[in-house]
C-alpha cells in the first residue's frame, strides 16, 4: 500500500475556473475573462459552498486538498488562505494534510509561491507541458521552456513537494526526441512527474484541426513506442509509474489523486467541480454549475452550486471502481468489485486477459494491469466491465 | 336486400359468383377489393375510413402493399338484370413465395379478375398466377387499373396481355380503383362474364377445406367451399383426410365482418367452427363430408406447401430464447408452412433452424418476430435442401451445412434448380443477364413484349436465396419483376466453405457453395468481417477455407495504444459514461473464443455479394 490509509482518506477538490488564455488542447472547465475578477465575491461563495457541503458530509477528517483549474495560480494567496481557513472551520483537517495547487510555470506566478506556502499550500503541480519552445507555442502555452524551468527552480526552493506535467505524443515527436526531453525533465524533477499522452478532445481547437487533417499526432505504433520509452526511462531513473500517467519516488505519490483512483470520498467545491460522497450508505456523484458567474449566483441564492446529485447504482459504482482502480499499478481487489456490483468479474474474460498478458493476479489476490496491458488500459477495462 | 336473401336460405347457384383477383404487387388488387366492398355495402363509409386495404389485416401486409394470407369476403349485389347476386371474393397473395395460397384460393373459385396496371403492364408474378388460374379452368376478366394516370397506355397493355398470356383483352374493363371510376362495370362483368358454380343441393355434403386459422375468440376457424349438399349448424361432419369427426358449432361468412347463418349451400364459400383444438388438426385441401353418409370419393386436394429455404434464427440477447420459441409457436398457429426446430450454435448460442416457402416468407417471418414480439434476431445464411448420395449407397437430404457429412463419405451432391421468369425494361437487360450468368444461370428464352424483355433462366436455387432479389432490384432500379418455380435436382460441384475467426470455424457462417463461386464469396465475406470486427489486443486472422485449404485471408490488426485520458478534477462520471457506451457495444457482440464479434459482422458477412 502506498499513501494515506484508504479507510480514512477524504479529499477536497477546489476548482478555480479562470485562465489567461485557453490552450487549444484543453477541454477542462476554464474561462478567460477580460475584466478583473471580483475575488472577494468568489471567496464568499467558496466559503458558503464549503459550509453547505460540510453540512452534508460531516465528521470526515480532510487528508488532502487540491486546487485545480483553470489556473489556480492566478488566485491571490489570501484567496487560497481564506478557502483553506474555511475548510478548517467546517471540517477536521489531518495534521499531515496534503495541499496541492496547480500552477502555471511563469515568472509572474512564481512570485506568489511563497504566499501560497504561507497560506498553507505544501505541494505544487506545475503545468510545464514541454521543454522546447516550439512545442510550447504549438500547445498554446504562454511561457517558454527557460521560464518554466526557472519556475520549477523556485518551486523547489519554496516547497518540499512539487511535481510537473508534460504532454507527449505531440505532432512530430519521435521516441528519440522524447527520451531526451524526459531525461532533462527527470533531472529537474525531484519526486513526482505526470506524463500525459496528448488527447484530442471534442470541442477544442485541436479537435477541429485534427478533423481537418491539419494536426497529425503520432500514429498508434509511435504512440506505443513513446509510451514504452516513458516507462523505460522513468523506471531506470527511479520514478516508476504508480498510475498510468503518474510517476513518483515510492512514498511521494500524490495522495489526493490516489483517493480518486481508489474510489474514496471527495467533495468538489467551485464551478464545475465534481464530488463523490457517501451519504447514508449511498454513493452520490455530485457536480456543480460550470459557468463561473452562474455558479456564483446559484451559491449566493441557495448556498451551493450543485446541478447534478446522482445516486449511483451498484453497477455504476462498480464501473467507477474498476475504471479508476485499474489505472493504478497496485490494481484492485476483485472481492471489492464483486461486493459493489453484486456479481464477480467474468472468469472467462479474466482468463483471456491473463493469457494475453494484459493482467495478473497477485499472491494477495489483487488484480493488476501489467506493463503490457497498460497501453491498452481502456480495452482491458471495457473487457472486464462487459 | 340482405334480409330477403337470408329468408330464402342459401342462394341458388345461378346467383353465386366466386372469383379471385390476380395482380402484381402495387397494381391495385387490394384497392379494387376495397372499392368492391364499399360499393356493395360490406362496410359503411365510416368503417372504411382511414382503413386502406381492409382485407390486408396484418400491419406488415398494409405496409408492404402485399397480401400474405388469403382472405375471403362475401358481397351482395343487385345487378342490372334486377336479380340479387352473392359474390365471394377470394383475395390472394401476389408473391411467388405464397403461390401455394394462391392455388388454394383459385381452386375454390370459377373465375378471376386479372388486374394489370395500365402504365406498368404485365409482370412476372402476374404471369405465374394467371397461368395457374387458367390451369384451374377459370374464366378471366382483364381489368386495366390506373387508366386515369397520364402514363397509362391501355391499348399497349391490352396488346401485351393478348401476346403474353394469350387471352382476349378487347373487352378489358377500364378502371381507376383509387377514384372508383369503372368499378360498377367490374361488378356487372362479374355477373355476366364469370360462370356460376355448379353443385347439387340434394347430394351428400362435399366441401373443400380451403384454409384454417386460429382466432383468439373462436378457436380454429375453417374456411370451406361447398361443392355439393348443405353444411348445417349442429350437424356432424367428417374430415376425410384426417378421419376426424366434429360437431359444427358455427356457420357463416365474412362481409368482411363475420356473419353467422344456419347453413351454407352448394357453391357457397364461408366458415365453420367445430371445437377443433389446433390448426394442425386440419389439413388444407381436405374433403369435408357428412359423418353418417360420407361421399365415396375425396376431392383431389392440394400438394402440401413444402419449405424450400432454411436458415437459423438466433436471438441477439440470449435471454430472449424462450420469448422467441413462444413467438414462433404463435406464428406457426396460422402459418403451417413455416417450420422450426431448436438449433445450437457455438457462435450464436441457442436458436432455431427454420424452414420457409421462399425468401420473402423468410423476411416476413423475421420481420413479424421483431415487430410483433419485439425480438432482435440474427439470421444465418439461407440454405436450400441438398440431396447427397453417400459412398455407402445411402442418400440423405440436408439443409444445414453443419449437418454435412465428411467429404470422403459423399459420392455426389445434388442441388435444386428453378426456372425463373424475369421481366425487365430493355435498358436493364444487360445487367439482368449478367446477374443471372454470374449466378450460374442457363438462359432458356429471351423475348420482347413491347419495350420489355422477358427472359427465362434455369438457375440453382442456392444462388437465388443468396441476395438475388436485392441484386435484381438494384441492377434494374426496381423495375424488373421476378417469378420462379422449382424444376428439378441436378448434380453440382458444391463445397462446404467455412469462415475461421482466430483459427476457429464460425459455424453460423458455414455454407455450401459452388466451387467456382467459393473464392469470390469467401473473399467478400472475410473483407466484410475484417471491417466490422474491432481491433483486439492481439491480431485476428479471418480466413475462408474449404476443408483444410485457405482460399481467402484478412487480418484484424492488434491494438497498440489506447489514449487513456487524464481525469480532470475527479470527473469520473464522464469516464463512466464512456465505459457504459463501450459496454453497450460489447452487449451487441458475440464472444467467440477470445474474439468479440459484433452482430453486424454476422449480418453483413451473410449479405455480401461477390
Amino acid at each position: 500500500m502506498i499513501g494515506a490509509d484508504p479507510t480514512t482518506a477524504f479529499g477536497i477538490y477546489v476548482h478555480w475556473p479562470f485562465c489567461l488564455s485557453k490552450c487549444p488542447y484543453c477541454d477542462f472547465n476554464s474561462h478567460v475573462r477580460h475584466a478583473p475578477i471580483d475575488e472577494e465575491r468568489f471567496v464568499r461563495a467558496f466559503k458558503r459552498e464549503i459550509e453547505t457541503t460540510a453540512a452534508r458530509a460531516r465528521g470526515r477528517e480532510v487528508s488532502s486538498i487540491f486546487f485545480g483549474g483553470g489556473t489556480p495560480s492566478l488566485m491571490r494567496p489570501q484567496t487560497v488562505g481564506a478557502i483553506l481557513d474555511a475548510i478548517g472551520k467546517y471540517w477536521g483537517v489531518a495534521d499531515n494534510v496534503e495541499v496541492t495547487l496547480e500552477a502555471n510555470p511563469t515568472s509572474v506566478e512564481a512570485t506568489r509561491f511563497r504566499g501560497y506556502r504561507a497560506a498553507g499550500v505544501n505541494r505544487v503541480s506545475l503545468g510545464v507541458q514541454a521543454l522546447d519552445d516550439s512545442s510550447l507555442k504549438a500547445l498554446g502555452r504562454l511561457h517558454t521552456a527557460h521560464e518554466a524551468l526557472e519556475a520549477v527552480a523556485i518551486a523547489r526552493s519554496v516547497f518540499d513537494r512539487y511535481s510537473f506535467d508534460l504532454i507527449y505524443a505531440r505532432p512530430g515527436q519521435t521516441p528519440a526526441m522524447w527520451t531526451e526531453e524526459l531525461r532533462q525533465a527527470i533531472s529537474e524533477a525531484a519526486e513526482h512527474l505526470s506524463l500525459y499522452q496528448l488527447t484530442i478532445e471534442e470541442g477544442t481547437p485541436f479537435f477541429d484541426l485534427h478533423a481537418a487533417g491539419k494536426l497529425r499526432p503520432p500514429d498508434e505504433a509511435i504512440a506505443r513506442a513513446l509510451y514504452d520509452v516513458t516507462q523505460d526511462v522513468c523506471t531506470r531513473h527511479g520514478l516508476p509509474a504508480y498510475e498510468i500517467s503518474n510517476h513518483a519516488l515510492p512514498g511521494a505519490e500524490c495522495r489526493h489523486n490516489l483517493l480518486y483512483w481508489r474510489g474514496q470520498e471527495y467533495a468538489g467545491i467551485g464551478p464545475g467541480a465534481h464530488g463523490r460522497l457517501d451519504i447514508d450508505g449511498i454513493r452520490h456523484a455530485v457536480a456543480t454549475e460550470k459557468r463561473p458567474e452562474a455558479w456564483l449566483m446559484r451559491v449566493e441564492a441557495i448556498g451551493n452550486g450543485i446541478v447534478a446529485d446522482d445516486l449511483l447504482n451498484s453497477e455504476e459504482r462498480a464501473d467507477e471502481f474498476l475504471l479508476m482502480g485499474l489505472r493504478l499499478r497496485e490494481g484492485i481487489d476483485p472481492q471489492r468489485y464483486a461486493a459493489l456490483s453484486g456479481r464477480p468479474l467474468d472468469p472467462r474474460r479474466i482468463a483471456i486477459l491473463r493469457d494475453e498478458g494484459a493482467i495478473t493476479i497477485s499472491t494477495e489476490g489483487r488484480l493488476r494491469v501489467t506493463q503490457d496491458g497498460f497501453p491498452l488500459l481502456d480495452a482491458v477495462v471495457a473487457d472486464l466491465a462487459a | 336486400m340482405s334480409d330477403e336473401l337470408q329468408k330464402q336460405g342459401t342462394p341458388p347457384t345461378a346467383n353465386i359468383r366466386n372469383f379471385s383477383i390476380v395482380a402484381h404487387i402495387d397494381h391495385g388488387k387490394s384497392t379494387l377489393a376495397d372499392r368492391l366492398i364499399q360499393i356493395t355495402g360490406g362496410l359503411t363509409d365510416r368503417e372504411m375510413a382511414g382503413k386502406e386495404q381492409v382485407l390486408d389485416s396484418m400491419d406488415i401486409e398494409r405496409e408492404r402493399g402485399i397480401t400474405i394470407k388469403a382472405q375471403t369476403v362475401r358481397l351482395k349485389y343487385r345487378a342490372k338484370d334486377g336479380k340479387d347476386y352473392v359474390f365471394n371474393l377470394m383475395d390472394t397473395p401476389g408473391h411467388v413465395d405464397f403461390a401455394y395460397e394462391v392455388s388454394r384460393s383459385l381452386a375454390a373459385c370459377e373465375g378471376s379478375l386479372l388486374v394489370v396496371d395500365a402504365s406498368q403492364g404485365v409482370e412476372a408474378q402476374t404471369l405465374a398466377n394467371v397461368y395457374q388460374a387458367l390451369d384451374n379452368n377459370h374464366e378471366i376478366v382483364p381489368v386495366l387499373n390506373k387508366v386515369d394516370l397520364p402514363a397509362a397506355e391501355p391499348d399497349k397493355v391490352k396488346q401485351q396481355i393478348e401476346d403474353v398470356i394469350g387471352i382476349d383483352a378487347s373487352d378489358a374493363v377500364m378502371i381507376s380503383a383509387k377514384t372508383g371510376l369503372g368499378v360498377p362495370d367490374v361488378l356487372e362483368a362479374i355477373v355476366t362474364r364469370l360462370p356460376p358454380p355448379k353443385g347439387d343441393r340434394d347430394a351428400t355434403l362435399k366441401a373443400l377445406l380451403v384454409d384454417s386459422w386460429y382466432d383468439v375468440y373462436l378457436g380454429v376457424v375453417v374456411l370451406v367451399r361447398i361443392i355439393d349438399g348443405v353444411l348445417k349448424k349442429g350437424s356432424r361432419i367428417r374430415m376425410m383426410g384426417t378421419n376426424a369427426a366434429y360437431d359444427v358449432e358455427r356457420v357463416g361468412f365474412f362481409t368482411p365482418k363475420m356473419q353467422q347463418v344456419d347453413e351454407l349451400g352448394p357453391g357457397e364459400i364461408g366458415f365453420i367452427t367445430a371445437a377443433i383444438k389446433e390448426v394442425a388438426d386440419t389439413r388444407v385441401g381436405d374433403t369435408i363430408t357428412d359423418d353418417r353418409r360420407p361421399v365415396a370419393e375425396m376431392l383431389p386436394g392440394f400438394k402440401p406447401a413444402i419449405p424450400v429455404v432454411f436458415c437459423g434464427l438466433f436471438p441477439v440477447d440470449a435471454d430472449d430464447f424462450e420469448t422467441l420459441r413462444a413467438a414462433m409457436g404463435k406464428l406457426r398457429l396460422n402459418d403451417a408452412s413455416f417450420s422450426f426446430e431448436m438449433e445450437t450454435s457455438a457462435a450464436l448460442g441457442f436458436g432455431f433452424r427454420c424452414g420457409f416457402l421462399g425468401l420473402l416468407h423468410l423476411e416476413i417471418i423475421q420481420e413479424r418476430l421483431s415487430r410483433e414480439f419485439d425480438l432482435n434476431l440474427i439470421a444465418t445464411a439461407p440454405s436450400v435442401i441438398y440431396k447427397m448420395k453417400l459412398t455407402d449407397g445411402g442418400e440423405i437430404e440436408i439443409h444445414n451445412p453443419i449437418d454435412m457429412p465428411d467429404v470422403v463419405k459423399i459420392a455426389e451432391i445434388e442441388e435444386p434448380w428453378i426456372e425463373a421468369t424475369i421481366l425487365t425494361p430493355d435498358e436493364y437487360l444487360g445487367s439482368v443477364l449478367k446477374l443471372c450468368q454470374d449466378r450460374r444461370g442457363v438462359q432458356k428464352e429471351l423475348t420482347y413484349v413491347g419495350a420489355r424483355a422477358m427472359v427465362k433462366y434455369d438457375l440453382p436455387l442456392n444462388e437465388v436465396v443468396f441476395d438475388f432479389y436485392d441484386r435484381l432490384k438494384s441492377v434494374s432500379k426496381g423495375y424488373a419483376s421476378f417469378d420462379y418455380h422449382l424444376t428439378d435436382y441436378k448434380p453440382a460441384d458444391l463445397v462446404k466453405m467455412q469462415i475461421l475467426v482466430n483459427a476457429e470455424p464460425v459455424d453460423a457462417l458455414s455454407m455450401l457453395v459452388h466451387r467456382t463461386r467459393a473464392e469470390g464469396r469467401g473473399r467478400a465475406m472475410v473483407e466484410k468481417m475484417k471491417e466490422l470486427i474491432p481491433p483486439h489486443m492481439f491480431q485476428i486472422p479471418i480466413q475462408a477455407a474449404i476443408g483444410g485449404k485457405v482460399i481467402a485471408r484478412e487480418t484484424v490488426r492488434a491494438l497498440r495504444k489506447d489514449v487513456t485520458a487524464k481525469c480532470y478534477g475527479g470527473d469520473v462520471s464522464r469516464k463512466r459514461k464512456l465505459l457504459e457506451k463501450q459496454k453497450e457495444g460489447k452487449k451487441k457482440m458475440r464472444q467467440f473464443g477470445k474474439v468479440d464479434i459484433p452482430q453486424e459482422a454476422f449480418i453483413a458477412a451473410l449479405k455480401v455479394d461477390s
